[in-house]
């Protein structure tokens, strides 16, 4: 492109350098202060004097999040359900993906279950007849109600199937020419090829079950059985219940409060470690996630 | 469908229809019978968790009393919707569940579009690539984790107060106070999910020919000309598209955000549709009354959605559904 080298054109470049990462920066330092008062001492951190580095640096409250066993209990749970629901996800994800794809002629069921879906999507009964369902169930407290009413994902499955159908039909036909039968053509065929979408969709469930604290909220009666974002909001809630009432520091240093502040900032900081282990992942396959899903049906 | 009128006169009946109607009226074929079984154990769970609590919004015009269920519950008709429209919290819950929504759709999706455009131009790759990361990582975290940020950046002796301070400005109750109360969750939304957004705006920026820049280069057009004209333009299809998606979002203003944020004191500012089922209806065990509310909520969801559909198909070539 032919760049214009006047002055203005210069300074134009250089105010739009600057608004981008002044915009970055917005994003990155209140998490990074986060951070930084997660390993401050408890006095700095209750007279507001952190900023962008730990002011008498401690691993205090990280070593107090090791020996809080209810914070353990609940990352477990939180792992458990992850694996869970990305385990029965994915299976059904793939298994009703699959014979929607198949066109009206090849499978003349299609009609009717594409309809049920599309009315499952846009259509629901509401948080309290859900609440009931469960309830009913007898699944309340347990690792059930938070994995089996997320099990269908219909924006994932009709993602995965808009990428089913466009696998070029002259691999499958070739599949049934040597003989393959439907699954073995699913199995060999579709879900090699189709690893970008279904890594969409992984990550999609990943990220949605662990980052849930709604479900652990309605549907478990005992902290001891709460995933770890319900605990975790459980936590900050009281402090940030006297914070937004007014409070100033000093009210809370008086409560015996504000003491948890670089705790639950660790709590914090070590509940997001496992989203960002997986966030090169993440950013690779969630735009490719909105490139296919924009792919018209 | 094609069928000529001829064929059938013929004894009254027609013989190629005939077979064709025994063709598809043959037993499912054993494909037909592997893909109906595939999707049995999801259609299960969709009729458990999705389509049994539809069934339950009968409750909604019942007196649900939880010992005997629904088959035993009293009918009442509208009663909780007669109810739902005399209390006159209802219209605040309605302007704050729309204000909110409106707020974070507009302004979201216009500081998206602005930075994309202004992405576009940094020429660094490697800034470029860091600055993407940085920008989309808060749209992966739970509104759980950020609102503790939150509160610590806009609580009383928090970072923004102190900048404040230093300026001279009087401290700001960003929590606690009815007028700033709905921006801060307009602006904190906005923040959380621009980056993110900003990605459908970027591919349709690399979309456009790079030939017209250059052309209008050469005549003369300056930058601010250039994407008046030619960026704009280029991304309006792509603009009118999201936007009018986003209009079924209108009473969804986030459960997460504001659950996590607001205090008794913003109930005023900051209650909405969703958090206000959940206290009254869940907490609070008015079961019928609560499905009532949402029932109410969902119908009007579902004529937007089917609304900016039919839109959507007739002014651009996509379709929702």
């Amino acid at each position: 492109m032919i760049e214009n080298k006047s002055f203005s054109a210069r300074f134009g470049r250089l105010t739009i350098y600057a608004i981008v990462i002044f915009l970055a920066l917005t994003c990155l330092l209140p998490l990074w202060n986060i951070v930084a008062i997660s390993f401050s001492g408890g006095d700095a951190v209750a007279s507001n004097k952190v900023g962008l580095t730990p002011i008498n640096t401690t691993f205090e409250a990280y070593k107090m999040i090791m020996e809080d066993s209810q914070f353990w209990r609940s990352f477990g749970i939180s792992i458990q359900r992850v694996i869970l629901s990305l385990v029965i996800n994915m299976v059904l994800i793939v298994t009703m993906a699959y014979p929607l794809s198949k066109t009206k002629r090849e499978f003349r069921g299609r009609g009717i279950y594409m309809n049920l879906l599309i009315f499952a999507m846009l259509f629901n009964g509401g948080m309290i007849p859900t609440y009931l369902v469960v309830k009913n169930l007898d699944m309340l407290n347990t690792i059930w109600a938070l994995v089996l009413p997320g099990a269908v994902q219909v924006f994932s499955i009709i993602l995965v199937m808009n990428f089913f159908i466009g696998v070029p039909k002259s691999l499958e036909e070739a599949a049934i020419m040597d003989g393959a039968n439907p699954l073995q053509v699913l199995i060999k065929v579709y879900i090699p090829i189709s690893m970008p979408a279904l890594a969409t969709v992984a990550l999609f469930s990943i990220v949605g079950n662990w980052n849930d604290f709604f479900s652990g909220l309605i549907y478990m009666t005992k902290v001891t059985n709460y995933p770890l974002m319900t605990y975790i909001q459980s936590l900050t809630i009281s402090i940030e219940e006297m914070l937004k009432a007014g409070a100033t520091s000093s009210d809370l240093a008086n409560a015996g409060e504000v003491s948890n502040k670089n705790l639950n900032a660790a709590k914090i900081v070590v509940s997001c470690v496992p989203l960002l282990l997986i966030y090169p992942m993440l950013q690779k396959y969630f735009i490719t996630g909105i490139v296919v899903g924009s792919v018209k049906e | 469908m094609f069928q000529q009128p001829h064929l059938k006169i013929e004894n009254g009946k027609d013989p190629l229809a005939s077979t064709k109607r025994k063709k598809s009226k043959k037993i499912v074929t054993k494909e037909e019978m592997f893909y109906h079984s595939m999707l049995l154990p999801g259609m299960i769970f969709l009729i458990i968790f999705t389509f049994v609590p539809m069934f339950g919004v009968i409750m909604a015009f019942q007196d649900y009393v939880p010992a005997k269920g629904i088959r035993a519950s009293e009918f009442v008709g509208f009663e909780h919707f007669k109810y739902m429209f005399s209390l006159p919290d209802i219209g605040k819950l309605f302007r704050n569940t729309i204000v909110i929504a409106i707020g974070k759709i507009v302004l979201g999706s216009l500081l998206a579009i602005v930075f994309a455009i202004l992405l576009n131009e940094v020429r660094l790759k490697l800034l470029k690539k860091s600055i993407q990361t940085i920008v989309y990582l808060p749209h992966f975290l739970s509104w759980v984790v950020l609102a503790s940020v939150v509160v610590n950046m806009f609580s009383l002796d928090g970072t923004i107060n102190q900048i404040l301070a230093f300026f001279g400005i009087d401290k700001l109750n960003f929590l606690g106070s009815n007028k700033l109360f709905q921006p801060l969750l307009i602006g904190t939304d906005v923040w959380k999910e621009f980056g993110y957004n900003s990605i459908v705006y970027l591919a349709a920026l690399t979309a456009i020919d790079p030939g017209l820049h250059e052309a209008a280069s050469i005549d003369g057009a300056n930058w601010w000309k250039r994407i008046w004209n030619i960026t704009l333009p280029g991304m309006l299809p792509i603009i009118l598209l999201l936007a009018v998606l986003s209009l079924p979002n209108v009473l969804n203003a986030g459960f997460d955000q504001v659950y996590n944020l607001y205090s008794p004191m913003v109930y005023e500012s900051g209650d909405i549709l969703d958090t206000y089922v959940y206290r009254v209806g869940l907490m609070g065990r008015e079961y019928s009354f609560g499905t009532a509310v949402g029932l109410f909520k969902s119908v009007i969801g579902i004529i937007l959605i089917i609304s900016a559909n039919n839109a959507a198909k007739k002014y651009t070539d996509r379709k929702l559904f």
